[in-house]
């Protein structure tokens, strides 16, 4: 959570010198949904992630300096830079590069979780989708089909009450995300406190539920952006939010209020030590080569 | 292995599909009504009763989100056979299809790959109309990461289709309904015909006809029509429309000096111009007397006066292809029709 967290702000910080030439969706404030479901998986089961996937990619234990390397176009990186941030992935950790077309990791989480059942692997996928993803059709067709199927799927709702700029109110007349995958035979549940041992425990539970054969189950999670919807900067001044309205998300931040259950020492030791792989990796981007242009031709047929 | 082995187009996919659900169990076929009583014109029949219901399947109408299945199963190593009732619904599919299908190998610089057909009924005959008679072959040829390919012969069905599902790509499997039925020689050991490859049916010395799909059938019709006046036409059936085998059209046009592309659909940013252009591109400098027929620029109608307008038909290829090589006779030559029986037999209901 830790490293996610700064790596994010150090792009933040290192954005305006253009070394990213690409859009960023940080997660920074919403990192714990994806480090606690990821801390309840294990190591062959899948993961599908959106466009807002660095968290996703770390807390999968992806290759920092492959994600970075990535982030700025190198070769180095986990896409061979032809993905960038928005389509992280690798296929040494189960995460198929994502999409930045919302919801449409969802209906290739059902078809990867087909064909773990099929399969008779004793592994499940992880879908994580944000509430806007909610909106589009091809999540409830696939959560019919999950439930349909019984699939050992688990998908993940980070809500942030927000698809870019748009509330949830403006988008949804009932907007109760476990009522409706209980329409589809998907079992479900909230974690509504920002509590980094709500999201573990019920991350684990849910887990259980799927993998030992009971059918698709919907976590809504919800949690806050604290970064504007792409890019480094702050978006108080647009007013569609207020800081007031976010003072509670960053007063429990479960970065924080983990950091403060650990002796001080021991923190300031593991921070030292996150850091210095930060700088590394970054060092290692501004070092690394740039694919060779003949590289473009690359990989358009498998 | 006998030439006397006839299978229709129909029984050759169903022939393909099942050697290869054989072969390799990580084959499926899914789709609307694949394990309904008649089985998509019979060509996944009985799948669900030999392989059992994981590997032939009914599905939600989803169409979307069912393309999206098959690519993340194909994700995971297995091979999908999505079917279509008819090409139109893929409309619905093209977010999975070219957003996501398209992408997962070259963003991934090739970590992953999606092996995936996907099989659309081109659904023309007896008022099909509007939505349910469209080609849309030119859509995916556009698309870099997506093959298609549309055999017209039931051999080329057979291989082709086998070659498919082998691919580590997703593809585009053009069928025409009006193919179905048509019988030819189909060896029954397996076998593979490579994509981007052209098929020269007929040799000729005066044109190069080039055609797809079920015009590739007028196209043989219209070839007989131009005998009866001296013209020889060579016929080509393209076969598959990306890749395009520029060489053999272009090798046959260097004979003939002349070529005429009829393809089974527009003309506007469709694959007769593309065939020509890539022709173009081969000989900037001998370019030959070319012409491209296709569907009329308008919606497809359902009314059988209006419907025969909108299709090229033997008569209307021959009277092109003589317009190309004898300027000076206009519009004059009206040769003896030819009986469509594929057109005509079809009566329905859907
Ligand atoms: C199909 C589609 N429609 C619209 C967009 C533009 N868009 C990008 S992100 C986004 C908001 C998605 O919100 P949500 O799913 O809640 O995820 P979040 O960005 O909050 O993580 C939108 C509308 C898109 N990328 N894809």
């Amino acid at each position: 959570m830790l490293t996610i967290r700064l790596v994010e702000e150090k792009v933040a910080v290192i954005y305006h010198t253009d070394a990213v030439k690409s859009p960023v969706h940080l997660s920074i404030g919403q990192e714990a949904p994806s480090v606690a479901v990821c801390a309840a998986l294990e190591k062959n089961d899948m993961v599908i992630g959106t466009y807002r996937g660095h968290a996703l990619y770390l807390a999968r234990e992806g290759d920092l300096d492959a994600m970075v390397a990535e982030l700025y176009g190198k070769s180095e990186g986990c896409g061979r830079g032809k993905a960038g941030s928005m389509h992280l992935g690798d296929k040494s950790i189960g995460m198929p590069h994502t999409s930045a077309i919302v919801a449409t990791g969802m209906p290739n989480a059902i078809g990867v979780a087909f064909a773990q059942k099929f399969k008779k692997e004793n592994a499940i996928t992880a879908c994580f989708i944000g509430d806007g993803a909610v909106d589009e059709g091809a999540v409830s067709e696939s959560m019919n089909f999950a439930g349909l199927k019984k699939l050992p799927l688990l998908i993940i709702v980070e809500n942030n009450q927000f698809a870019i700029h748009s509330p949830i109110s403006t988008r949804m007349p009932r907007p109760n995300f476990v009522e409706r995958a209980a329409a589809f035979n998907v079992a479900g549940a909230s974690v509504m406190d920002n509590d980094l041992d709500s999201m573990l425990s019920t991350s684990q539970a849910a887990i259980d539920h799927v993998r030992s054969g009971q059918g698709p189950f919907l976590l809504e999670i919800a949690t806050y952006r604290w970064k504007e919807h792409v890019g480094p900067g702050d978006d108080w001044a647009l007013g569609y939010r207020t800081k007031e309205d976010a003072s509670p998300w960053f007063e429990n931040d479960p970065l924080k209020l983990c950091g403060e259950r650990i002796a001080a020492d021991r923190r300031l030791a593991l921070e030292s030590k996150v850091k210095e792989q930060i700088t590394r990796a970054f060092d290692r981007a501004e070092k690394g080569t740039f694919p060779d242009p003949a590289e473009m031709w690359d990989n358009v047929y498998a | 292995m006998p030439e006397t082995r006839q299978l229709s187009y129909g029984e050759a996919i169903y022939e393909a599909t099942l050697q290869e659900m054989e072969r390799d169990p990580s084959v499926f076929v899914y789709g609307l009504g694949v394990d309904d009583p008649k089985g998509h014109y019979g060509t996944t029949k009985d799948f669900h009763e030999r392989f059992g219901p994981d590997r032939c399947f009914d599905t939600p109408l989803s169409e979307d989100t069912m393309t999206g299945l098959g690519v993340g199963a194909a994700l995971m190593g297995m091979r999908p056979i999505h079917v279509h009732q008819r090409m139109d619904f893929l409309l619905l599919c093209m977010n999975q299809l070219i957003n996501m299908a398209a992408k997962y190998h070259y963003v991934s610089a090739g970590q992953w790959s999606v092996p995936m057909v996907v099989r659309a009924s081109i659904g023309r005959s007896w008022g099909q109309g509007p939505q349910h008679s469209q080609a849309l072959q030119s859509m995916f040829a556009h698309v870099p990461g997506l093959k298609v390919v549309a055999p017209t012969t039931p051999y080329d069905a057979k291989g082709c289709f086998i070659e498919a599902i082998r691919d580590n790509n997703p593809v585009i499997f053009i069928e025409h309904r009006l193919l179905y039925a048509n019988k030819g020689h189909v060896p029954e050991e397996s076998y593979t015909v490579p994509f981007g490859k052209a098929r020269v049916l007929k040799e000729g010395d005066d044109v190069t006809l080039v055609a797809t799909t079920h015009m590739v059938v007028e196209a043989l019709r219209a070839r007989e029509q131009l005998k009866t006046i001296g013209i020889d036409a060579e016929v080509i059936d393209l076969v598959s429309l990306s890749p395009i085998d520029t060489e053999t059209v272009s090798k046959s046009v260097n004979k003939t000096d002349a070529l005429v592309v009829v393809d089974n659909g527009w003309e506007n940013c469709g694959i007769s111009a593309e065939v020509i252009a890539k022709v173009a591109e081969l000989n900037p400098t001998n370019f030959p007397k070319f012409a491209r027929m296709g569907f009329a620029p308008v919606t497809c109608p359902t009314t059988k006066v209006l419907e025969n307008e909108f299709y090229p038909n033997s008569t209307s290829i021959a009277q092109k292809v003589n317009r190309l090589l004898n300027e000076d006779q206009g519009n004059s030559w009206n040769p003896v029709p030819m009986k469509a029986t594929e057109i005509e037999a079809f009566k329905g209901p859907f």
